[in-house]
């Protein structure tokens, strides 16, 4: 149109949020730890079952934040890197008759190379392109998954079972209960590996090419490679979370992994605050129990109100989660004055 | 050869359906810089507007009139009391705001008007356009309507004091304020326009693919690809850019072989990625330079 609009200041599409504010304090998290490690104790095992997707969908909601709030790059393709690892591990047990802990590396590894090259294709598109990208691999994946050729390993539309495992050692808990704590074990190690991750070398470098993609190619940093790079570690950890989702469920089919789960996964995120590590297990927290307070208050229009709750959390909170818990960090700073 | 050509017209007969969904994309996305997710649906909340104006004795062009304007001031609403508040709230939020919007239109218009299959009218009538079994007389209407909308659009950008002023908004809104444009007002214009038009092509729409509370799901992605694909800079791209799609979907569905309808919109979208590799900005949008 004008000349003008060629050249446009543009303000990036991630808010800015410095590595410090990325993590919560050392006390916090062993805080939360410690609640994490309680709860199972006082509730039955239905509640564990949702316990630990929610931690699966946190790991999943984190993987996605690592990549759009520490290197800026959005996605919507998440779901199909959750059904790559789901279907990795589910068909390494079935088929290979591995155990179901070492599958979890193994899709990670698997998931990383897919991100990986996903990613270096998708290294000349950025924003709603990227957007578009992503979402087409999104769509792709469960009629991918359903082609005849690849019937013999992925069982087609009926898709594959998957046996829960039992206690090892002989411990004196339910299956429930067992995998709640793998779960949650996986769970703080990959946390803590996100979090050194975002404080190396390699996350300031994230951040740079978030903040600004020029300025940081200038400093030296190789905007390609970490690009990449943020693409296979977020792949890897939703591919790892995937499995994880594919022994609690006890099932994996091609329909379970549509571009619902990708929304659901970025609504998590926006949730707990983009570029808040923590924030991701409220976030997950939004997307498994929200969906059903509606449904609670109205069968017919569920849809309405879940997207009416969504619309107060995001009036009332627009940096999500993140928000809440710089506001209580504020006033307890207070406090102790 | 009679394939190929047959063909091709399906899929510009296909492509119209788009093109109209994508040029109300675009106008959105020029006047608010985000691409509205809750765009079909509220194309398709206008479409049953109309349908029941018409049940409640309206004639077709009346119950269109009405539908259009009622999209107009609908979206205007929307716009102040959902999203003028978020306007502060960085970009990710909005986007959730818009599957919010989506969440919410869809489900009350299931509720209204249930989930069952309606017939939507035509002003065209539906016999064979001249002598051709693939367009219909209502297809070629389509396109028609589609093409006097973007000359319209043309126009009104180019030649009023107005559509300079909006363009101005959304391209530098600070120098735009300083100038005395009212941006935000001119962001709710925006909404209200997309509104409307997403109300046109609802209503043309719907004759083909029937009316229902999910009757946008497919045609919205398809409206996105297009308008990507054409440029989201350029309404012009993005008329051609539907056509494109609907050409693109209909020749992967005839010569590659397995692929079914199951299979049909991946591969229309990887195409699409594969030409934004070569053209990261679209067919006919311009590169923004950003400074640093």
């Amino acid at each position: 149109m004008s000349a003008v609009q060629e050249v446009v200041t543009e303000a990036p599409v991630v808010d800015a949020v410095p590595k410090r504010a990325m993590t919560l304090g050392f006390g916090t998290s062993l805080f939360v730890l410690a609640l994490l490690l309680v709860v199972p104790i006082f509730a039955k095992n239905f509640i564990i079952f949702q316990l630990t997707m929610l931690l699966i969908y946190a790991l999943a909601v984190m993987a996605l934040n690592i990549l759009t709030g520490s290197s800026g790059q959005f996605s919507l393709g998440q779901s199909a890197f959750y059904a790559v690892g789901a279907y990795s591990s589910a068909i390494l047990m079935e088929h290979a008759n591995i155990n179901y802990a070492l599958t979890l590396p193994i899709s990670g590894v698997i998931c990383f190379a897919f991100g990986y090259l996903f990613g270096k294709p998708a290294l000349r598109l950025s924003g709603v392109y990227l957007a578009l990208a992503t979402f087409a691999l999104a769509t792709a994946m469960p009629q991918l998954l359903k082609l005849n050729v690849f019937e013999p390993w992925t069982g087609g539309v009926q898709g594959l079972v998957v046996d829960k495992p039992d206690a090892p050692f002989g411990l004196p808990m339910s299956q429930d209960t067992w995998l709640y704590y793998f779960t949650l074990l996986v769970s703080v190690a990959i946390y803590i590996f996100s979090v050194n991750l975002l404080k190396s070398r390699s996350g300031r470098a994230f951040m740079a090419i978030r903040d600004n993609e020029i300025a940081a190619s200038a400093m030296g940093i190789d905007v390609a490679l970490y690009k990449t790079l943020a693409f296979g570690v977020s792949a890897g950890i939703t591919g790892v979370a995937g499995a994880l989702g594919a022994i609690a469920v006890q099932f994996v089919a091609p329909d379970s992994y549509t571009i619902t789960l990708a929304i659901s996964l970025f609504l998590g995120m926006v949730v707990g605050g983009v570029g808040w590590l923590p924030g991701s297990i409220v976030g997950s927290a939004f997307i498994i129990f929200v969906p059903n307070i509606a449904e609670g208050i109205s069968k017919g229009l569920s849809g309405a109100v879940f997207g009416v709750l969504l619309f107060l959390v995001i009036f009332l909170m627009p940096h999500g989660a993140r928000q809440m818990a710089m506001l209580g960090q504020q006033l307890i700073g207070k406090l102790r004055k | 050869m009679e394939l190929l050509t047959n063909q091709i017209l399906a899929g510009i007969a296909t492509g119209a359906i788009y093109a109209c969904m994508a040029l109300a994309v675009v106008m959105i996305y020029q006047a608010i810089d985000h691409l509205n997710f809750a765009q079909g649906e509220m194309a398709m909340f206008s479409t049953f507007v109309a349908w029941q104006l018409m049940q409640w004795g309206l004639s077709y062009w009346a119950a269109f009139v009405a539908a259009v304007a009622l999209s107009f001031v609908g979206g205007i609403v929307i716009e102040r009391l959902l999203f003028k508040p978020l306007a502060k709230a960085p970009i990710l939020t909005n986007v959730a705001g818009f599957i919010a919007l989506f969440a919410i239109i869809n489900s009350s218009a299931g509720l209204i008007w249930d989930f069952t299959i309606k017939q939507f009218p035509t002003p065209f009538g539906s016999s064979p356009f001249l002598g051709s079994q693939l367009i219909s007389t209502h297809q070629a209407g389509m396109i028609g309507v589609t093409l006097v909308l973007l000359i319209l659009l043309f126009f009104f950008f180019r030649f009023t004091r107005i559509g300079l002023a909006m363009r101005a908004a959304a391209a530098l809104p600070e120098s735009a304020r300083l100038v005395g444009i009212n941006t935000s007002w001119m962001i709710a214009l925006g909404w209200g326009m997309a509104a409307a038009i997403g109300s046109i092509a609802g209503m043309l729409i719907a004759p083909v693919v029937f009316l229902e509370p999910n009757m946008m799901g497919g045609v919205l992605i398809y409206g996105f690809a297009a308008a990507v694909l054409g440029g989201l800079t350029s309404p012009f791209g993005a008329v051609i850019g539907g056509f494109l799609v609907g050409i693109f979907e209909n020749l992967a569905g005839t010569y590659i072989p397995g692929v079914g309808n199951e299979l049909k919109l991946p591969i229309a979208l990887a195409l699409i990625i594969v030409v934004l590799v070569v053209k990261p900005a679209g067919l006919f949008g311009r590169p923004i330079v950003k400074r640093v």
